[in-house]
């Protein structure tokens, strides 16, 4: 009978030390996907802000004058311009 | 040896205090019972709420505000995160001098005003200051004063600036649109915060979600109509206009004939919606929707549709136009510029005679131009979905006069806005049928409500095409490569009652191809240079300038023979499976 207690209770110790265990290897884990949402979040904002500024870099108005003055470039009148018609058989529906 | 057999420490003792013993020891226990009873059943939720909220954090969780694009997903309108910083002065114990002068200082508020926020003590809430940049609330984080703190929130930009301030409009400090496309779809745009309850642990760091109270909802993102391109193009070319005309304001709308939708709409003057404080009514108004004007010859073909369509003229009948003036009700019309002889009905539209229109109304019952007029969208609402839109004035038929319905022939005593007047277009563009304009992107087909035949179209469709031949009056909206249609308008400003003498707006409305049309440009000049006023002159150039750079960047193929140049030749020496 002392035996089988015994035995029970070093089973009742196990079980409790695995529970801590488990519970702070979960707390860890869960601090870690705290952090990447964090970051995944950040992420997402530096995206927003990257997107704004590549819009401010490829402004028309900008585009435009740099095109003209540092490149030389113009658009082309219409008269040289030349329209090319699709092959028929590649033409889609 | 057994001690308590010791006669030497057997001791008699009287019986109660053993009792007596007991009995405070078992008073003992009864106390803690009830102690624990009392702990744990009446004032359990109490003391859970208590243990909890040293450890349970509620977590706000902010959403961001959807983003605005146009319709190839060109960002108009994003929000990026700024931090504002707060104070609680009421939980503040005494801030350093040193510290209030740094923070001051980061801040960029003066010292007194710092100060004045810090010691009303009677205060819970105060901003310090909203919207700093990320990198400036760092130092104010590393400046660890007690009692302030930082907090996320969102702030609007608008890459595109002025370009598209009229449309988008602006979101107040809170990130509430106030104007525009901004308010119209605050509900669909806005998000809404959320908050959960987590665990904390010593060092500040969540260990466990307890529970969602409430999930974030994001913003959702808005695709318009708008082609950023073609805005940039129609802004550019309608500011161009303003200076050269020395015009008060202008304002341009194109039109996608196809789908009736808004693929630009400018007006000038405007402003920048990214710096804040300035608001003007005369600049933030966006004229092409909510202003009214009398749209003058514009209206014109609206008047000879009609006839049309009822069959009481033809496009060859003659209209006694040579006296160069008609006498309705005691008023006598004039031409601006009366013809020598008689114009048949397609040169009344191509010279844009008065005299010629107002012999049409004639031959129309007040009830039957109306019905045209009205089912054209004038005196209705666009239903854009913009705030502020305005419907126009076209008063009920059963009140005109002669005198009115002739007037009104050439577009005297309606008003209109610059957006009705190039959805009425659509009556000659798309078959006689009136679409539906919307400034979000449309994924399905739209569906018109008929107003003349296709027949009467096609025929308005070739005379309106003359306005822009030689002998029209606005041969400057041509497209080299393409057939224009469309007609001017000239009209003097209302002033106090009557006609002003030398305000005029001058107005064109074109549309290209003409063989199949793809796009409605209209263009209003208020007030240009009085020496130069003319629809033809001033805002015909703008259209074909928008319409030129316009089908060119929406590919639509030429439908005129274009005149090669000679250095071309050179270009077609490439070889063809190039």
């Amino acid at each position: 009978m002392i035996r089988l207690n015994l035995v029970l209770l070093v089973v009742l110790v196990g079980c409790a030390l695995g529970t801590v265990t488990g519970q702070h290897r979960a707390r860890t884990l869960f601090v870690e996907l705290e952090q990447e949402q964090r970051g995944a979040r950040q992420l997402d904002e530096e995206w927003t802000q990257l997107q704004l500024e590549q819009s401010t870099w490829a402004m028309h108005t900008r585009i435009e004058t740099v095109a003209a003055s540092k490149l030389g470039m113009q658009v082309p009148p219409t008269e040289r311009i030349q329209m090319i018609e699709p092959p028929a058989e590649s033409v889609r529906p | 040896m057994n001690i308590a057999r010791n006669p030497l420490l057997s001791l008699r003792l009287p019986v109660w205090r053993t009792r007596f013993v007991l009995m405070l020891i078992v008073a003992g226990f009864i106390g803690l019972a009830v102690r624990a009873l009392y702990l744990q059943g009446l004032q359990r939720d109490f003391l859970q709420a208590e243990g909890e909220s040293r450890y349970g954090r509620t977590l706000q969780m902010s959403a961001h505000r959807g983003m605005i694009t146009d319709r190839h997903g060109e960002p108009l309108a994003v929000s990026t995160p700024v931090e504002s910083v707060w104070i609680s002065p009421s939980t503040t114990a005494e801030v350093a001098p040193a510290q209030r002068k740094a923070l001051a200082k980061l801040l960029g508020i003066g010292e007194a005003e710092l100060g004045r926020k810090i010691d009303a003590h009677d205060r819970d809430f105060a901003w310090l200051k909203r919207q700093l940049p990320p990198e400036q609330a760092e130092k104010v984080r590393q400046l660890a004063v007690p009692g302030v703190f930082i907090q996320r929130e969102y702030r609007r930009y608008y890459p595109a600036g002025d370009v598209t301030s009229h449309i988008l409009g602006y979101t107040d400090l809170d990130d509430i649109g106030t104007e525009g496309v901004e308010l119209a779809y605050q509900s669909w745009l806005a998000g809404k915060p959320g908050s959960r309850r987590v665990i904390k642990d010593r060092k500040g760091r969540v260990i466990e979600d307890v529970e969602s109270v409430r999930a974030p909802q994001q913003g959702r993102d808005l695709a318009l109509s708008i082609d950023l391109k073609l805005q940039y193009l129609a802004y550019r070319e309608l500011k161009n206009a303003v200076t050269l005309n020395k015009a008060k304001a202008a304002s341009i709308v194109v039109l996608d004939v196809q789908t009736g939708e808004v693929l630009a709409l400018a007006n000038v003057p405007t402003y920048n919606p990214n710096s804040r404080g300035q608001y003007d009514t005369q600049k933030a108004r966006n004229r092409a929707v909510v202003d009214l004007f009398e749209p003058g010859s514009t209206m014109k073909p609206f008047t000879v549709a009609a006839a049309l369509d009822l069959d009481r003229i033809k496009p060859t009948s003659v209209m006694p136009t040579a006296s160069g003036a008609i006498r309705v009700r005691n008023h006598t019309i004039r031409d601006a510029h009366p013809a020598a002889e008689n114009l048949n009905v397609a040169q009344v539209i191509q010279h844009s005679s008065n005299v010629g229109t107002a012999h049409i109304a004639e031959r129309l019952a007040p009830k039957e131009m109306w019905s045209v007029l009205s089912a054209s969208g004038f005196g209705t609402v666009p239903r854009l979905g913009f705030p502020g839109e305005t419907g126009g004035r076209l008063r009920s038929h059963d009140r005109w006069t002669n005198l009115d319905q002739a007037t009104m022939s050439f577009g005297h005593g309606v008003s209109v806005s610059l957006m009705q007047l190039a959805r009425a277009y659509t009556i000659f563009c798309s078959d006689g049928e009136v679409l539906p304009v919307s400034l979000v992107k449309r994924t399905e087909p739209v569906v018109g409500v008929p107003v003349i035949s296709a027949r009467t179209s096609q025929q308005m469709r070739d005379m309106l095409q003359l306005v822009t031949q030689k002998g029209g009056t606005a041969p400057l909206a041509q497209v080299v490569g393409y057939s224009v249609g469309g007609k001017t308008g000239t009209a003097h400003k209302v002033e106090n009652g009557g006609y002003s003498a030398h305000r005029y707006v001058a107005s064109f409305v074109g549309f290209a191809p003409v063989s199949n049309p793809r796009l409605i440009v209209a263009v209003m000049v208020d007030e240009p240079d009085p020496k130069r006023h003319f629809g033809g002159q001033v805002a015909a150039p703008v259209v074909s300038a928008v319409l030129t750079g316009a089908l060119r960047m929406l590919a639509v193929p030429p439908d005129l023979p274009i005149p090669r140049s000679s250095t071309f030749e050179e270009i077609e020496g490439v070889p063809e499976d190039v």
